[in-house]
Parts: C-alpha cells; sequence; structure tokens
C-alpha cells in the first residue's frame, strides 16, 4: 500500500470528549487530505491520553498541517513515523 | 433581590449551581461588562447575574452582543464576554466569533444548550453550537458537569489571551446551569496551557540583525501583532535606531504614527502608491507580527521581487504559510524587538531614505476633494480635524473603510479599529458601543456606510440606553459602494443590485430610537452643526450625502499584482 505521497503522525492528545472533532475539523477547514485515522485511549494511562495515528496525503502542505495541528489546545505532541511496519499497515486486512 | 441567586462571593462547602459558578468564575477572571440577550437555555445564567456586580449591557441581537464584547476586547486588549442562548442565539452569535478569529481577538462567546438528556433529539432551539463554533474559534468546550466549570473558565481565558490571541466558545446545557454542587475553589494548574513559544534564542537575534546589517534596501513590514504584543515603542526604538522606514499593514494602522518619518503608510490593495513602489524596489523585508494577508500583498509571486524574507510571528503555522523567509524566528515580537534594541548600534541610509522621499514626492497618496465636506476626504480630514488624537475610531466595511484607513491620521495603536480579515459589514456601530463602554471618557467615531449600518442599525436603541458618547458618520451614497466599485471597474460598468431602490433617513431613524441625528446635507452651516454634534457629549448619528461615483484609488485588482496600481483621474 505504500505511497510516497502519504505520511503517517502520531499524535498524543488529552482524551477529552471533542478532541477528534477538533482534529477532523482543522484538516476539514485547511482542505488536507485524510486517509486514515486510529485512536485509541493510552493503555493504562491515568492521565487521560489518548494515542492518535493519522495517515495524511500531503506533501507540500506537511509541514503547515503539522504545525496546525501542534496549535491545537488538546494536542500534547506530534510526531511523524515511518510508513513501515505500521498500524495501518498491519491492519490492511480489515480494508477490504 | 432575587432569592435563587447569590449575594456574595460563595463560600467554600456552600451549595451553588452552575450558573452561579459561572458568574462567580467570570469575576474572578475581572470581567466588569457581559453584553447579551438571555433565552429558554440560559436563563439560569441571567437569574444569577442579577446578584452579580457586573454590568449587563442588553444589545438587540446577538451578532450585536458579540460585536460589543469585541469593540471592548480590541480597545483594551482583555478578554471580553458575550452571551447568548442556544439555537438561534448561538447561530446568530457566529459572525461576530467568526470576525474575532480572523482578527485575533480575544473574545468570549458563551452560550446556553438545552439539557444534555435532551442533546440528540432535535429539541426545541437544539443545534450543535460546538461544531458550529469549532472552525471559527482558537478552543472550544461543550461543557458536561458544574464541577468542570471550574476548570474550563479560566483556560478559556488563558487560551483567549496566550500567544495568538483568540475567540473561545463555551456551551453550557442547561442542567449543567443548575446543577448544585459543593463550591470548593480549585487552582488551576497554569502549565495546562502550553507555552506558545520556547524562550527566545540569542543567536536568533544575532542571525536577524545581520542579515539587516547586510542589506541596503531594508523595509520593515509591520502589523497587528505587534500591537497586541504592547511593543509600538519597542518598534519605534528599532526603526529609529536602525533607520528602517516601515509599511503598515490594515491591522497594524497605528503602530508607528502617521507623522513618523519612517512611517511609510499603508501597503497593499489601496495602499499609497509610493509604498507599494517602494516595496518593488526594497531588498529586505522584515515582517513583524504580519500574516501576509492577500489584501496586502497582492499576487504573492510578484510580492517585493528583490526581496528576501524575515518573519517573526508568535503563530508557528504563519511563518512559511504563504511566503517563504530566508530567516525566522518563531516568538513573540515584543521579546524579540527588546532583545534586539538591547544590541542595536546607530545607522543611518541616507541614500535610501533619498530615494524613498523621491518616490514618495513622485507617487504620492492623492486625497482629491480632502477641502470639500461632502467629498469622501474632505469629511473625513474635517471630522479628524475637529477632534483630537484622543478620539477612538471604527468603521464598518466598504469604501468608507478604505477612505479612512488612507486619510485618517493615525497616532497611537489601538485607534483604529476594523474589521480586517473577515470584513463584516454590521462591524462598525456595535463595535463602537464596545469601544465607548470600555473608554467612556473618549468619544468614539464610527464611519460607517448606509449599506452596512443597515445591518446592525437596532443597536442604535442600545447605543441610547448606554448613552455613550458614541458619533456615527455615514458616508451615504445610497449604494453599496464597493462592490459597484468593483463592477465598475472590473464588470464593464454592468451595475448589479447595487442601488437601494429605497432610501433610508437615517436621522429619522436614529431619533426613532432616542439618538440625535441629523442629515448634514439638510442643515444651515454644516460645519458649525458638525463640530456641536462631535463635540457635545452623548450619541448622534451624522449622515453626510456624497456621490456614488466616489472610488478608493489606487485600487489593486483582488488576484493582481501590486505594482499594477489602478488610479483615478484627477477631480
Ligand atoms: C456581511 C457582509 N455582506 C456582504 C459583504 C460584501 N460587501 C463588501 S463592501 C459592500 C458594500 C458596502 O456598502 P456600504 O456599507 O454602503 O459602504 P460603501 O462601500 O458604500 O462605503 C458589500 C456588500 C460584506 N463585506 N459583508
Amino acid at each position: 500500500m505504500s505511497n510516497e505521497n502519504q505520511s503517517l503522525l502520531k499524535l498524543i492528545v488529552n482524551n477529552h470528549p471533542g478532541v477528534l472533532s477538533h482534529i477532523c475539523g482543522l484538516f476539514a477547514r485547511r482542505s488536507y487530505n485524510l486517509e486514515g485515522v486510529m485512536i485509541r485511549p493510552i493503555a493504562g494511562s491515568s492521565s487521560h491520553k489518548s494515542c492518535v495515528w493519522l495517515l495524511v496525503n500531503e506533501v507540500e502542505k506537511l509541514p503547515q498541517l503539522i504545525r496546525q495541528t501542534e496549535k491545537l489546545i488538546d494536542v500534547i505532541t506530534v510526531e511523524q513515523h515511518d510508513m513501515k511496519e505500521s498500524i495501518f499497515e498491519k491492519t490492511e486486512q480489515f480494508f477490504i | 433581590m432575587n432569592d435563587s441567586a447569590i449575594d456574595q462571593k460563595p463560600q467554600t462547602n456552600s451549595i451553588i449551581s452552575g450558573a452561579q459558578l459561572l458568574i462567580h468564575l467570570l469575576e474572578e477572571q475581572g470581567v466588569t461588562h457581559v453584553a447579551g440577550i438571555p433565552g429558554g437555555a440560559n436563563l439560569p445564567m441571567y437569574d444569577a447575574l442579577t446578584s452579580s456586580s457586573i454590568k449587563h449591557v442588553l444589545a438587540r441581537h446577538e451578532q450585536g452582543a458579540g460585536f460589543i464584547a469585541q469593540g471592548m476586547a480590541r480597545v483594551s486588549g482583555e478578554a471580553h464576554v458575550c452571551f447568548a442562548s442556544s439555537g438561534p442565539g448561538a447561530t446568530n452569535l457566529v459572525t461576530a466569533v467568526a470576525d474575532a478569529k480572523m482578527d485575533s481577538i480575544p473574545l468570549i462567546a458563551i452560550t446556553g444548550q438545552v439539557s444534555q438528556t435532551m442533546i440528540g433529539t432535535d429539541a426545541f432551539q437544539e443545534i450543535d453550537t460546538f461544531g458550529l463554533m469549532l472552525p471559527i474559534t482558537k478552543h472550544n468546550w461543550l461543557v458536561r458537569s458544574a464541577e468542570e466549570l471550574l476548570e474550563v473558565i479560566p483556560h478559556a481565558f488563558e487560551v483567549a489571551l496566550s500567544g495568538r490571541p483568540g475567540p473561545v466558545s463555551i456551551d453550557i446545557p442547561k442542567d449543567v446551569q443548575n446543577e448544585l454542587i459543593n463550591f470548593r475553589p480549585k487552582s488551576i494548574d497554569s502549565t495546562d496551557v502550553k507555552a506558545p513559544c520556547s524562550a527566545l534564542d540569542e543567536n536568533d537575534i544575532r542571525e536577524m540583525l545581520a542579515i539587516i546589517k547586510n542589506a541596503h534596501k531594508p523595509i520593515l513590514m509591520i502589523g497587528g501583532g505587534i500591537i497586541y504584543s504592547d511593543a509600538c515603542d519597542d518598534l519605534k526604538v528599532f526603526a529609529e535606531t536602525l533607520d528602517i522606514p516601515a509599511v503598515q499593514t490594515f491591522m497594524g494602522l497605528g503602530v508607528l504614527s502617521n507623522e513618523h518619518p519612517l512611517s511609510l503608510g499603508m501597503l497593499g490593495m489601496h495602499g499609497a502608491p509610493f509604498t507599494n513602489l517602494v516595496l518593488e524596489e526594497c531588498d529586505l523585508v522584515v515582517g513583524l507580527g504580519v500574516r501576509f494577508d492577500d489584501r496586502a500583498t497582492g499576487k504573492v509571486s510578484d510580492f517585493c521581487p528583490r526581496a528576501k524574507f524575515v518573519h517573526v510571528d508568535i503563530d508557528r503555522s504563519e511563518i512559511d504559510k504563504v511566503i517563504s523567509s530566508m530567516y525566522s524566528i518563531h516568538a513573540d515580537v515584543g521579546d524579540v524587538l527588546r532583545a534586539a534594541n538591547n544590541s542595536l548600534q546607530h545607522v543611518t541610509r541616507p541614500l535610501w531614505r533619498q530615494r524613498i522621499e523621491k518616490l514618495k514626492e513622485s507617487h504620492p497618496l492623492r486625497l482629491d476633494g480632502d477641502d470639500d465636506l461632502f467629498r469622501p476626504y474632505g469629511a473625513i480630514k474635517t471630522i479628524a480635524s475637529m477632534v483630537d488624537d484622543s478620539a477612538n475610531i471604527t468603521t464598518d466595511v466598504g469604501q468608507h473603510q478604505m477612505w479612512v484607513a488612507q486619510a485618517y491620521p493615525f497616532t497611537r495603536p489601538r485607534q483604529w479599529i476594523s474589521s480586517g480579515g473577515l470584513g463584516t459589514m454590521g462591524f462598525g456601530l456595535p463595535t463602537a458601543i464596545g469601544m465607548a463602554l470600555a473608554q467612556p471618557d473618549i468619544t468614539t467615531l464610527c464611519f460607517s456606510g448606509d449599506g452596512s449600518f443597515m445591518m446592525n442599525i437596532q443597536e442604535l436603541a442600545t447605543l441610547a440606553e448606554e448613552n455613550l458618547n458614541v458619533k456615527v458618520i455615514i458616508l451615504n451614497n445610497n449604494h453599496l459602494g464597493l462592490v459597484r466599485q468593483q463592477q465598475t471597474l472590473f464588470y464593464k460598468k454592468n451595475l448589479s443590485a447595487v442601488k437601494f431602490q429605497q432610501g433610508v433617513d437615517f436621522a429619522m431613524a436614529a431619533k426613532s430610537m432616542g439618538v440625535n441625528g441629523m442629515n448634514l446635507g439638510q442643515v444651515d452651516n454644516p460645519h458649525k452643526q458638525l463640530t456641536k454634534a462631535l463635540r457635545e457629549p452623548g450619541p448622534w448619528v451624522i449622515d453626510i450625502p456624497i456621490s456614488e461615483t466616489e472610488m478608493v484609488f489606487p485600487m489593486v485588482a483582488p488576484g493582481g499584482s501590486n505594482r499594477d496600481m489602478i488610479h483615478g483621474e484627477e477631480q
């Protein structure tokens, strides 16, 4: 499935209701292409954090996209990750 | 006194309602005024408000309430609050909140919502306020328990004011407002709010100064960020010591006094010809608290074709958003200027300054008719000469707004307040009310157009009630003038839906709502009457008839390059 236009982002966010709306709302509002989302509370975390994996289809706008995402109040960190062995690769069989 | 309301600070361990807690938390934030309109879903807030020291300003439309709060916020730099009920109350607020987002204004919009058990059932006056506000706020909340208010309210003020300011909205279901809780003050950990930027690096300052040192024809581009950072004095020292002329964005008017020798006035779509031409020649642009809006840059690929860019902004996502900078500093522009000012050496640039003087002489800003009270520049100049520097100025949106931006002699920050990013018609009157509420001893001038003024004219009744020193000046061309201008210039004079068949007697409309009004075209000695209206305390609406053929020049076509300015014929 590897596509060189795609990037993988890992976000740590406050597990507030509405946090996913804020992320998706930002992407819709700035017309960033979002191809996949995985979100789960961080296991065993008492601090109410969630981990979000985003598969995005942006090359030129990627730095801008990351900066905008970092600005969201409930987003704590944003990291870029390698596509290889990613959660999206491993779960490919569920999306056919 | 109302039984259900508190009469003083809640005591620890006393039982109070969510609504009472809300009002208490607003008082703790130093809120003195709330503008709003009550309705079914925020009744508990209004019940709690009666025993508070907070003064409520009853607007006549929630958009008016939003702009009244904005006016207070814009003129003071503080966060200010508006209230609306659910459903239509919330939708009516949307324009004022979106306007605050575009211009980075700390507005706190608090809405009532139907009870949580009703959310999702299409209940009466239920609307997804959270969803509506989400793309037009810096952050927003749906509060799910009274307990949450203890965190959300202080956090909301901090978010609105920290870093790049912006509006926030808080939606509070009615059951949360009614919920009784055992009051315990909670200390909030302010580290909850992310720092907008990391600490300043001295190397960044050194690097920036080295780049400036190597430039032969540098220009400062100064914007609203400098005002929000309270750094106008620092900017002045910086510009003077390095002898660098400065162009001002629309939002940055007033950062440098109009009369300052280094001030080149406003750039962009309606900027002075020499200002845009200087930018054609400069070899370095230092953008300070600006976001390179398209109304300022024109066609981006042609903007400052010979220049490299240095960009300083507190919002990292603004850096390299529109133009690619050769060097950028992600920091509070005030901190950067103060740090830089510590190590500056005096420079003079006689050649560059001479060149600019020459351009100024050969391509001045022409203010045709500035001696005629019944022409736009004349009206503005005459009125400016009748009030002193202390007057605050706001506008609506259209030609009149641009004429004022071009011609009014602004001398200080926060004197000029206008809807820059959203360009909202109807902005002027309620914003003027807010400005005057915040600074009642200062005269507030609101320049409006006959189109814009109709969009929030109902707030004249609010103005009369508050009896403020607001003087509305309508430059009345009986048209949607700026649209008429665009159709004239870019659509072969095919005038479509820009003329009002039915005119309005604004003086009579004002009187009907308790505000003094006159049509300056119909009085005997207009100069004398005008002076009297401007100088006596209390509100006035002054209707000045002008010709619909008046244009704002120069004009850069939307999407065009700033060097391609359209100039009017001399009149
Ligand atoms: C709420 C809103 N609707 C539409 C517009 C588009 N628009 C921009 S200027 C303008 C005409 C303004 O007319 P008026 O207030 O009379 O001012 P003038 O240009 O005549 O000075 C219009 C319709 C807008 N900016 N805001």
